[in-house]
């Protein structure tokens, strides 16, 4: 058992970050090195994941300081588990980027912008110290700033002012936040938090703090009213770029949401039913915005939102049951997410469309295409065994026992609505005839590319694909994972005595 | 001290968030400058001001004989001046590009990516 292991994953993004930025022009040389140290990060994260399954949270303080005062990193099982994660989406998107950007857009950075993404979301995950947590945030948003813009189009740019304009005052929140806390406790390592905000007196202002960092992170997850820039940017960019922004974007302000309300916070009866009323109006709007769309990116982004519902419904029952599904959620929703909107890039490159009314002849066309692409979409639906439908029998059940039955009616409420979109996804662009598209020109159609570039768009598709039926037909293994993971978050002793060296 | 501190930090959330509100993209930037500086000068606050009191230990003693400024806000001040530095920078950037796009300044005019397509 080594503890330098726990900041591996950061060393490898960086540095291939920084190698990257040597061969700037060389195009080719960056795809890669892209996939190849990918490969090797993928590698590194399941190591990191089966070394904490078997010994138990690794920690390692930054300069050896002692534990509350330095920065820690702590990689408990959550933490390793969504590293892992980040390393299957971030292999797959970057071999989809390889194929599918076009080389004017590589030209500026995207490799190196992409792999500091990545080193942001690992760092995010890793840290144990709310401070760092802020800056690993900003690192992300910055990067993911860079990669909506690359290419300036005048959508992306729309886009884009509104996505900044919100993430930034998420983050003046969080900040905020960061500092009441501060003032209260006089302490930013988050182990150490626990234990002095639980001793607090004054407990209105630690509620108002609470909520502070609710609407911070609330933002960032695109949960109910705060949820606007999240329609009106992910559809703008590259689909190499979407599919990394909603497979692990969100999911990173949902991670943080769990780790602050199970750890620092402790969740009392008013935040519960804010919590829960979020949840029911997140799933209630996001299935209901997906339902009218027909870009079929933003039925995608709709369904992104809807389905954090899901995540924030765990998170708001607040029992074991009810987190261990919402982890599983954000383990078959990470897979599945990124699929999409890699095989909306798919869809783009042959049929040089968007609208779901005039595509068509998909399954007449590409056979063996379309039975891929029903993988993540009917996973999606949670149609048993595909992945999605374990989580929310834990979800439900969990809505029985507290006995929140408009969570459950919201829960199945959002099933049922994603399943009308699915199958009229299926309808209008696999099964319908449709009409003859006029040729766009100099258009990169996926016929006319190289098999080396069609297997670079296919490859990540089959790989995640098979990773969302492991999911599904393994979901023994998974369930208990989720099971412990809500057992490290619930019962926070382990996690806190890990980070102080108790 | 505290209090025109309060004060401030008060005055410039406020203004901050009443700029943003505005609809010109030039006045957007001018608020989240705002409210950055606001939440920048809230740690300083919350960290306790102890004025002309470096934390540093004297030579023949062990601890702090009295009260010392904390040296931790300065930091995360620091660290949270140049990361709205660089996104400012970025903004003003990405502000002037999409000034030039989109050949407006009014957000209400921004909103060709949510049009029901």
């Amino acid at each position: 058992m080594m503890p330098q292991l726990v900041i591996y994953p950061l060393i490898v993004q960086m540095l291939l970050a920084i190698v990257l930025m040597f061969v700037w022009s060389k195009i080719s040389w960056q795809r890669t090195i892209s996939i190849v140290g990918s490969i090797l990060n993928l590698g590194i994260a399941v190591w990191l994941f089966i070394s904490v399954w078997q010994h138990g949270s690794h920690t390692i303080q930054a300069g050896n300081w002692e534990p509350p005062f330095g920065i820690t990193f702590v990689a408990d099982t959550f933490a390793a588990t969504m590293v892992m994660l980040t390393a299957i989406a971030g292999l797959a998107v970057s071999s989809f980027s390889a194929g599918s950007v076009i080389p004017a857009r590589l030209k500026f950075g995207f490799f190196p912008i992409f792999h500091f993404l990545l080193l942001g979301l690992n760092g995010a995950f890793l840290t144990g110290d709310i401070f760092n947590l802020y800056v690993w945030f900003e690192i992300i948003i910055i990067t993911s700033f860079v990669l909506l813009t690359i290419g300036g189009e005048k959508a992306q740019l729309e886009g884009a002012v509104k996505y900044f304009t919100l993430n930034i005052l998420a983050s003046i929140i969080f900040l905020t936040a960061i500092a009441v806390l501060y003032g209260l406790t006089g302490s930013l390592n988050m182990a150490d938090l626990a234990a002095k905000v639980a001793a607090v007196e004054n407990r209105t202002l630690v509620q108002v703090n609470a909520l502070l960092f609710l609407v911070g992170f609330g933002i960032k997850s695109a949960v109910f009213p705060l949820y606007f820039w999240l329609p009106a940017s992910y559809h703008t960019p590259p689909s190499a770029v979407s599919a990394i922004f909603g497979g692990l974007l969100t999911k990173v302000g949902v991670y943080a949401l769990m780790r602050v309300f199970t750890l620092i916070f402790e969740v009392d009866p008013f935040l519960e039913n804010v919590l829960i009323a979020v949840a029911v109006l997140t799933l209630f709007s996001g299935a209901v915005g997906a339902i009218v769309q027909k870009n079929i990116r933003k039925i995608f982004s709709y369904l992104v939102i809807c389905h954090i519902g899901y995540m924030i419904a765990g998170l708001g029952m607040m029992t074991e049951v009810a987190i261990a599904g919402a982890v599983f959620y954000l383990i078959h929703d990470i897979t599945v997410k990124t699929n999409l909107f890699m095989m909306s890039g798919v869809i783009y490159k042959i049929k040089a469309n968007h609208n779901i009314k005039k595509l068509g002849d998909f399954y007449a066309d590409y056979p063996k295409m379309s039975l891929l692409f029903a993988i993540p979409l009917f996973s999606l639906v949670g149609i048993p065994p595909l992945s999605g439908f374990w989580p929310k029998l834990s979800l439900i059940g969990a809505g029985w026992s507290t006995e929140n039955y408009m969570l459950i009616g919201g829960i199945l409420f959002a099933s049922f609505i994603t399943l009308i979109v699915i199958v009229k996804l299926w309808g209008e662009v696999f099964w319908k005839t449709g009409e003859k598209l006029p040729e766009t020109r100099n258009f990169p159609y996926f016929n006319k590319l190289t098999g080396l570039k069609k297997t670079q768009m296919m490859a990540p598709i089959i790989f995640l694909s098979i990773v969302s039926l492991y999911i599904g037909f393994g979901a023994g293994n998974i369930q208990a994972l989720s099971e412990r993971i809500a057992f490290e978050l619930m019962d926070n002793q382990e996690y806190i005595n890990a980070v102080l060296r108790k | 001290m505290e209090i025109l501190l309060a004060i401030i930090i008060g005055t410039l959330y406020a203004s901050g968030i009443y700029m943003i509100l505005r609809r010109s993209l030039v006045k957007l930037i001018i608020g989240i400058i705002l409210l950055g500086n606001g939440a920048n000068l809230l740690i300083f606050l919350l960290g306790r001001i102890a004025k002309g009191a470096p934390p540093i230990i004297p030579e023949e003693s062990n601890v702090f004989l009295d009260a010392y400024s904390d040296p931790l806000p300065q930091a995360l001040i620091l660290t949270a001046i140049v990361i709205s530095f660089g996104l400012q920078s970025f903004a003003i950037v990405l502000v002037k590009r999409a000034h030039k796009v989109v050949k407006t300044d009014d957000l209400d005019e921004m909103n060709a990516t949510d049009e029901y397509s």
